[in-house]
């Protein structure tokens, strides 16, 4: 037991400097390439702790993104100089905003229940955005500056490629080690519990619902604060990604990964962009069509996702 | 401003029309989800694909009719092998995977559709041109002839549950899989009909649709959504429940758009599925559960 948790520090570690190191070995195409697998992999993450680990497939991960990444372009486009603490603080803001709303109502119900309630409620957002042109630009979105990374009163530097890339990264390793910490916790046992057993878990005494609606703002806190990170790098938010086609993606990558692993949707983010960007070579915008396939493949074939698939190779 | 009683009236209409053929979807998705229990994701790309070889064959034959006939059936065979290689392995499994891997499924069909048949829009040929006068505008013969058909095909689904041979398996197998596989019902074969017998209906409302407005690889997201909106409001797995959510949701959005924009007007049955979940999750159009 020792030793593999001493394996398994080695491993975070070296990955961590791998990923450190990348934006200064790797060509300029795939360093941005790397610090956008990155800000995938954090939003797949946050579903996790509900697909995974809760067992409630959310199909609306993509409201807690969109409402991150528009608070950001608010706090960067109202308030002048743009000051990246204040888009962190209201992108945070306006994507828990949304998660109080659908946690409230979405964790009363259970199974397909959940995933389409949370599919019309990302649905309701996007036609929310898409439609009142005046404030977030309809359509066409808003676009706006990218702000210094500073510390008040210390320094103040504008983001270049690498250090966008290392600040993503910080945040990323940040969030994951809160997560990890979070699903080995007793809350995180609970919310397995309720995976397992739901009658169970409520029989010996837990409030399911509201370990359910803690477990659901968690998760879109941090789906918010993947939203944020893209804002900055992208320099602009769009409905696009509010529709629920970017939570359908979301799920592909926890099931891509291996669920209920937190690295395995990382893993999953890698692997579906490396395919995209692959396939879309030979099959352009059709590369959906290849992708589609392996996806459902996996589903029936695969369903504990590359991760448990190594896993149990590496155990024969 | 005096009640526009005139619009009220057109919206009636139009929310019934478009109720019918929304019936025709929902009532392939109830009855999938009813019986093996699961929510077929791909359900509006198959109303796209139907509504795409629907418009192939009016091309090359330039009869609506025959085209829909050709569409339900090739849409149909289609379903089946889509049901016997992607489904069947799962059967047994937890119904968030078939989520899943329909959604899967219809990711690749919507990127061929755009592959097969371009970006552009298509609109079907209307097979019925007259019109006849209502209030200050001509309304299409087409639209009500739709609503009869769309019915008459539910009718038949509906007789043919109660007293074909393979309607009465089906329906047992709806109660109970493994008491009907004990009576020697081959239920494997009788999934396999019913997806076909979904799909089918889909690909109906696809061609019948068709006309109404112009046909992009896009509108099977919708239909998805709506379709799923329409069971969980009229009861999941309960067929006539489904219908009569669906003109009821029809309704509701033909009303909200005298008010609001039709984008905007989605919203109301969104907060109608919404309430419907929180107040009464086993569906408005079924008798309460005892």
């Amino acid at each position: 037991m020792r030793r593999s948790a001493a394996l398994y520090w080695t491993g975070f570690c070296v990955i961590l400097a791998l990923l450190a190191v990348a934006p200064l070995v790797l060509p300029a195409f795939w360093r941005r390439f790397v610090t956008e697998i990155l800000i995938w992999g954090l939003l797949a993450m946050s579903s996790d702790i509900l697909i995974g680990y809760t067992g409630m497939v959310s199909f609306g991960h993509s409201a807690f993104f969109g409402l991150g990444m528009y608070g950001a372009a608010a706090a960067l486009m109202v308030v002048k100089p743009a000051n990246l603490w204040l888009a962190l603080v209201l992108g945070l803001a306006a994507a828990a905003g949304v998660a109080v709303f659908v946690a409230f109502f979405a964790t009363r119900l259970r199974d397909i229940y959940f995933a389409i309630t949370t599919l019309v409620f990302s649905q309701i957002f996007y036609v929310i955005i898409f439609t009142w042109t005046d404030v977030t630009g309809g359509e066409n979105g808003l676009t706006f500056a990218r702000p210094a990374l500073s510390i008040p009163g210390l320094f103040s530097v504008p983001f270049t490629t690498e250090t966008l890339h290392w600040f993503v990264l910080a945040v990323v390793a940040v969030s994951f080690l809160i997560l990890r910490r979070v699903t080995q916790s007793p809350f995180g046992m609970v919310l397995q519990a309720i995976r397992e057993n739901e009658p169970r878990a409520r029989a010996i005494g837990y409030s399911v619902e509201r370990y359910k609606i803690v477990a659901v703002m968690l998760s879109g806190l941090f789906a918010g604060l993947a939203g944020i990170l893209y804002a900055i790098q992208n320099k602009f938010a769009a409905p696009d990604f509010v529709f629920f086609l970017v939570s359908g993606e979301v799920v592909i990558f926890n099931v891509m990964g291996g669920m209920g692993t937190l690295v395995g949707p990382v893993a999953g983010a890698a692997f579906f962009l490396l395919l995209r960007e692959g396939l879309s070579r030979y099959f352009t915008e059709y590369y959906l069509i290849p992708v589609g396939i392996i996806f459902t493949a996996m589903v029936i074939f695969m369903p504990q996702g590359l991760l448990g698939f190594a896993r149990r190779r590496l155990n024969q | 401003m005096g009640l526009p009683v005139e619009q009220i009236l057109i919206q009636t209409i139009n929310g019934l029309v478009n109720g019918m053929i929304l019936a025709l979807v929902a009532s392939g998705l109830t009855l999938i989800f009813g019986i093996m229990d699961v929510v077929n994701f791909a359900h509006g790309e198959l109303v796209m694909l139907g509504a795409f070889v629907g418009a192939t064959t009016i091309g090359m034959t330039g009869n609506f009719w025959l085209a829909l006939m050709v569409a339900t059936l090739a849409i149909a065979a289609f379903g089946a092998i889509l049901q016997v290689t992607t489904l069947r392995p799962l059967l047994g499994r937890d119904p968030l995977t078939t989520i899943l891997a329909t959604f899967g499924i219809s990711l690749v069909l919507q990127k061929y559709a755009l592959w097969q048949w371009g970006p552009s829009a298509r609109k079907l040929q209307e097979p019925i041109t007259a019109q006849f006068s209502l209030f200050y505008l001509k309304y299409p013969w087409y639209r009500i002839a739709t609503a009869v058909l769309a019915a008459a095909i539910i009718g038949a689904l509906f007789l043919f549950l109660k007293y074909g041979k393979f309607g009465i398996w089906i329906r047992a197998a709806m109660q109970d899989r493994v008491m009907a596989q004990a009576m020697g019902i081959p239920v494997p074969l009788v999934h396999t009909v019913v997806f076909a017998i979904g799909a089918g209906m889909a690909a109906a409302s696809g061609v019948l649709f068709g006309p109404l407005a112009g046909v992009t690889q896009n509108i099977g997201a919708d239909f998805t959504l709506r379709a799923f909106i329409v069971v969980v409001v009229g009861g999941m797995g309960n067929l006539g429940g489904s219908i009569l959510a669906a003109i009821f949701i029809s309704l509701l959005e033909a009303y909200a758009s005298l008010i609001v924009s039709p984008a905007q007007a989605v919203i109301v049955s969104f907060v109608a599925l919404i309430l419907t979940l929180l107040f009464r999750p086993t569906g408005l159009f079924v008798p309460t559960p005892k």
